[in-house]
């Protein structure tokens, strides 16, 4: 059994007892402790289920690259999942669960799956679900689904706050062991403005639990002197609990703090996005224990060597009575040592090596640790936890010489250097055979703006693995650093690290070598997604050679710890499988983050009122001040009608549109865009952007032009105005004003530089209101001020003056084909002019209206709106709109796209009125259905439906649509799908629904 | 997260201050031109791992569009400057060449 030990724990406040729920059991532990570790204190081994089998796991290392104590905090808001035990810190009232169980953790009905492991091999799902194809929909893949994913999404609203900081630095270290300390030392020295982070809660590294000395001293000693040194100077910036989450393009580098998750009753937000900007960034960021593949490696208790080295260390937590050791390197000797001085039992050191006669095994022969080399686990015993081991000869086929009665086993495959920030932003590995591990390659480096590298490795992760040289290599990486950015580095020497010699490791890929199939099956390689090495010796059969085919075939390292365990034990496992090196099969690529992230630190403050800004009109409060229900047009929130007593809103559109066309109505059009293109190339510059002529349009005059992309589709419209010979006022619709200014600056700045011409977009410089109804002119005279009668003001002209006082630009123009004018005011006096409408209106009846009833009335004049008629793949000439398209101009955008053939083609859908024989609304979007399959088997199609509505002026639904052929096959019936399988008949009409010759606009 | 420096303003603006806008010096092809002409210069761009000529907006700052010339593998910004030119200034051309041996600019792509 797993228990604490009476006395030790650096990291532990013993005078400070903290509690704690695990599946509801009340637990206990102390501060400093960490989840995982005060769960092995309690003596809970079993922490989860596997993702596939739903085997029993436990712990396996202490660190970010635990693969199976994924657990659930909190509750409620603060429920997250996927949260790995190893790299929480303990607080007390901690609350977690465990996941991927039903009914209980101890007892599961999944894992029959793991009784069936022997028909559920690699690509088992590909291979068997395919066939017959609808069981797949109906049958597999909801069963599947349901059974697939870990842990359980949160359902409450995220209760906590994140955000985001924006650094800068000189020298960016990531990572805070010996060999960061001492980057930073050397780069602090030379008066680089460094900073350092570090994604655990203590500085130092392994260097305490390994026993390493420094400068004379135990390394706990040396590191607090270094942090202090550090934090005595003004240019370097410490910092805990930061993970470096990823290193891209020219410097850039994510850091994750977790500000509050060991302290949640703190006011301050609970993780913080660093985005970093540094000159140079030096990756110290260590290297991570590789496991050993033998049959029952992933019983609970067989763990990392270094882990239970950490958990004796730092937590005074003992993972078993009798731990049997198992190793290719040296390096496992010291959690032999550990143990025995920790006064527990080491039964046996099984060591792969024909020999192991170095300092480390000798000190463990002293202290009375039997030591067995060119030995092997055959097999580990034990169900929910470790009972004993099987010994075998390690170059055999497995056969049993001895059994042991243990509790734990210790597993050591030798070290793989943390390389993922190295390779994010490109850095390229080479292949250390003495150390069978890929290292960052010094002479591929990730360059940066200037061409020059960037991003250093430091100690371990440089494949510096012993003390000694890791402190050097991290005052050499400091160095190089100040000198790259131009500094003179410091003079002196580093202090020295000691630590005993190690002897050169073993590369075992599989424990015995010569395992047959029924060992193979219990080896596991990825303990997350449940990947064993006759997983991968099958993919190798199969020809998936390429270790990225091999990797998605198999799932291996495609979990949430992203194969931080498994990858070089896979590859090792894949190169024998196909007689190939390691170093020619390459490694998968590194993707950021190292770690997962929460969302919540992605979104920062952007959440809730701060997701995206909210323009605000001049009339916005009046609008809410007289219950206006909204709807979001770009950043706009515009009224879409006014609901008035126990109105619904259709009921209040409808109200809106019949009191607009026979009294009068106000509609807030200050959204729409407004741009003013000035110079003496402005009438030759709009003729290149429109696709009719607007050189030739007189001053006082308004024209209806349409906006084209190069490949000749509409991407705008809208009204024209000639103000004098050198200006025009360009109106845009309201999503389209931004785009289309940057549109015409792009064509100004980029390709017509040589004309004289400026633009500037005047959207909020103005209010504009409709008045529109026969009633308009008739408020516009009781306001006064200006000659509006249609001699003075025609349709489709403008004016400038004042009306009741307010200067105004009032323009002819209707979108609902009533009498309307379109009056602009400076912004200030929007408010004043819409009030003074509404008090004056109220004789005439008037009634504001919004967006719903703007679009109804223009549907029945059929007037097409962009977006709705428009979806980037319709032309003018698809809308009836080829009036509007110049063939006298030589050249405007799109012009030469439209001549191609498939633009030409009569067979295009084209616009037209559709009427339903019932009356109803169509839905819109449906498609018209035609005769025959195509070649999927679907139905074909004719056209569909662009916009529907129901119209109040004619008492039944409206559609605008695009059909094949429409407009010469007025009055023909075609048949609309709907999304539960039924048809709806609607005759092909003209599509001006209301006042075909305009008589009612041009009054 | 790429820096590139503004020419017009003198900005060294990050990625996020940008708008890209694809390869450079495209010479526009209008009415009259043949359907292989247009196609080229509408859709046709050849995307090599190594050196771009691309033009890049300074969409959060000045407004202003300017060209870019970079490395694609190496992340190399051999230079900036402004739109209103048809082909790279030498400057960035010989800047390109000594470290590309080989590279040369296509006049008319």
């Amino acid at each position: 059994m797993s228990t604490r030990l009476q006395t030790g724990g650096r990291l532990l406040d013993r005078g400070r007892r903290e509690s704690f729920t695990f599946n509801g059991r009340r637990l206990t532990g102390y501060a400093g402790d960490t989840l995982a570790s005060a769960l092995l204190a309690n003596d809970r081994m079993l922490v989860g289920r596997s993702f596939k089998y739903h085997r029993p796991r436990g712990l396996v290392a202490s660190g970010a690259e635990e693969p199976n104590a994924l657990v659930g905090l909190g509750r409620g808001g603060r429920f997250e999942p996927n949260q790995r035990a190893t790299t929480t810190e303990l607080f007390g009232g901690l609350q977690a669960e465990s996941q991927n169980h039903w009914p209980s953790l101890e007892f599961d009905i999944g894992a029959v799956n793991g009784r069936l492991a022997r028909v559920l091999p690699a690509g088992f799902y590909y291979k068997t679900f395919i066939h017959p194809r609808p069981l797949w929909k109906h049958v597999y893949e909801p069963f599947i689904r349901k059974s697939a994913g870990l842990g359980k999404p949160p359902q409450d609203r995220d209760a906590d706050r994140y955000e985001h900081f924006h650094v800068f630095a000189d020298v960016l270290i990531i990572g805070g062991g010996i060999a960061g300390l001492q980057a930073a030392l050397a780069a602090g020295r030379a008066g680089a403005r460094v900073l350092v982070i570090e994604q655990t809660a203590h500085w130092g590294g392994r260097a305490p639990v390994d026993g390493v000395r420094i400068g004379g001293a135990p390394a706990e000693e040396w590191i607090a002197r270094a942090v202090a040194r550090l934090e005595a100077m003004e240019n370097v910036t410490l910092h805990r609990r930061t993970m470096g989450a990823g290193v891209y393009d020219h410097g850039y580098a994510l850091g994750y703090e977790r500000v509050t998750d060991h302290a949640p009753e703190t006011d301050a937000p609970r993780h913080r996005l660093w985005k970093i900007r540094a000159r140079q960034i030096i990756s110290a960021t260590g290297a991570i224990e590789r496991p050993l593949s033998f049959a029952g490696n992933d019983v609970p208790g067989v763990m990392l060597a270094s882990a239970i080295r950490d958990y004796v260390v730092n937590w005074a937590v003992s993972p078993g009575d009798r731990t049997v050791v198992v190793t290719n390197n040296d390096d496992a000797y010291r959690t032999a040592i550990c143990l025995k001085q920790a006064g527990l039992e080491v039964p046996v050191i099984v060591d792969a090596r024909p020999r192991a006669e170095g300092a480390l095994p000798e000190a463990a022969r002293a202290l009375g640790i039997r030591v067995e080399t060119g030995r092997g686990i055959a097999m580990v015993m034990g169900g929910k936890r470790v009972t004993g081991v099987a010994l075998c000869a390690q170059a055999g086929e497995g056969a049993v010489l001895e059994q042991l009665p243990c509790d734990a086993v210790a597993m050591s495959g030798g070290w793989s250097p943390v390389v993922h920030l190295w390779s994010h932003c490109g850095g390229k590995l080479l292949w250390d055979d003495a150390q069978a591990m890929f290292r960052p390659d010094v002479a591929r480096a990730p360059t940066s703006h200037d061409g020059a590298p960037f991003v250093s490795a430091a100690g371990a992760a440089n494949g510096a693995l012993r003390a000694a040289e890791t402190l050097a290599d991290g005052d050499a990486a400091g160095r190089a650093a100040v000198r790259a950015l131009g500094l003179r580095a410091p003079g002196g020497a580093a202090d020295r690290a000691e630590a005993p010699d190690e002897a050169p490791l073993l590369p075992v890929w599989m424990m015995p070598q010569g395992a047959g199939e029924a060992l193979r099956m219990k080896m596991w390689l990825d303990y997350q997604n449940d990947v064993k090495v006759s997983d991968l010796q099958l993919a190798a059969r199969e020809g998936y050679e390429s270790v990225e085919h091999a990797k998605r075939y198999t799932t291996l390292g495609m979990a949430t710890d992203q194969g931080k365990l498994s990858n070089i034990n896979g590859l090792g496992v894949l190169s024998d499988a196909m007689g190939e090196d390691v170093p020619r099969l390459g490694t998968t690529t590194f993707r950021p983050p190292y770690t997962p992230i929460s969302m919540g630190a992605i979104a920062g403050e952007a959440r809730g009122g701060l997701f995206q800004p909210l323009r605000r009109g001049p009339i916005q409060r009046w609008h809410e001040d007289n219950g206006a229900t909204f709807e979001p047009v770009g950043q706009w929130r515009r009224p879409y009608c006014y609901p008035r007593g126990d109105e619904t809103r259709a009921e209040a559109v409808t109200r809106e549109v019949r009191n607009t066309r026979q009294a009068i109505g106000l509609l807030d059009a200050s959204t729409l865009g407004k741009i003013l293109v000035k110079g003496p190339d402005a009438g030759r510059f709009l003729d290149l952007l429109y696709t009719n002529m607007m050189s030739s349009l007189t001053p006082g005059r308004c024209r209806y032009g349409l906006m084209c992309s190069e490949n000749g589709f509409l991407m705008d419209d809208g009204v024209v105005a000639r103000i004098d010979d050198q200006t025009f006022l360009c109106h845009t619709t309201t999503g389209g004003a931004d785009r289309i200014h940057a549109h015409m600056e792009e064509w100004l700045q980029t390709e017509w530089w040589d004309m004289q011409v400026h633009t500037a977009n005047l959207t909020e410089q103005f209010a504009q209101i409709a008045v529109v109804g026969p009633n308009a002119r008739a408020l516009l005279e009781t306001l006064g001020g200006m000659d509006v009668s249609r001699e003075a003001l025609p349709f489709m002209g403008w004016a400038d003056g004042r009306i009741g006082g307010i200067p105004a630009r009032v323009f002819r123009i209707s979108f609902s084909g009533e009498l309307s004018y379109e009056v602009a005011v400076p912004a200030g006096h929007g408010l004043a002019f819409w009030e003074a409408c509404v008090a004056a209106g109220q004789a005439f009846g008037l009634m504001p209206y919004g967006t719903e009833a703007l679009h109804v009335m223009r549907a029945e004049k059929g007037f097409i709106m962009i977006g709705d008629e428009t979806d980037g793949t319709v032309i003018p000439q698809d809308l009836g709109l080829g009036w509007a398209v110049s063939k006298k101009k030589a050249d405007f955008i799109g012009k030469r796209a439209q001549e191609r053939a498939h633009m030409t083609d009569p067979e295009r859908w084209k616009l037209v009125g559709l009427e339903t024989i019932d009356g109803s609304v169509l839905p819109d979007g449906a498609y018209a259905v035609a005769e025959g399959r195509n070649a999927n088997g679907q139905r074909n199609v004719q056209g569909h439906v662009t916009s529907a509505y129901f119209s109040p002026t004619l008492g039944r639904g409206i559609a605008l649509g695009l059909v094949r052929n429409g407009p010469d096959r007025m009055g023909e019936v075609i048949s609309f799908a709907t999304i539960d399988g039924g048809l709806i008949g609607a005759r092909i009409v003209d599509p001006v629904f209301y006042d075909k010759d305009g008589e009612k606009q041009d009054v | 997260m790429l820096l590139l420096t503004c020419p017009c303003c003198g900005a060294e603006a990050d990625e996020t201050e940008l708008q890209p806008g694809g390869a450079a010096h495209l010479t526009r092809v209008g009415p009259g031109a043949p359907d292989e002409a247009f196609e080229s210069y509408l859709f046709h761009r050849e995307n090599p791992r190594g050196v771009h000529i691309e033009r890049w907006r300074h969409a959060h700052g000045c407004g202003k569009w300017f060209h870019a010339a970079r490395c694609t593998r190496t992340l190399e910004v051999f230079g900036t400057y402004p739109a209103q030119i048809t082909a790279p200034p030498q400057p960035i051309r010989d800047a390109i060449a000594a470290k590309h041996p080989g590279w040369a600019w296509k006049e008319g792509k």
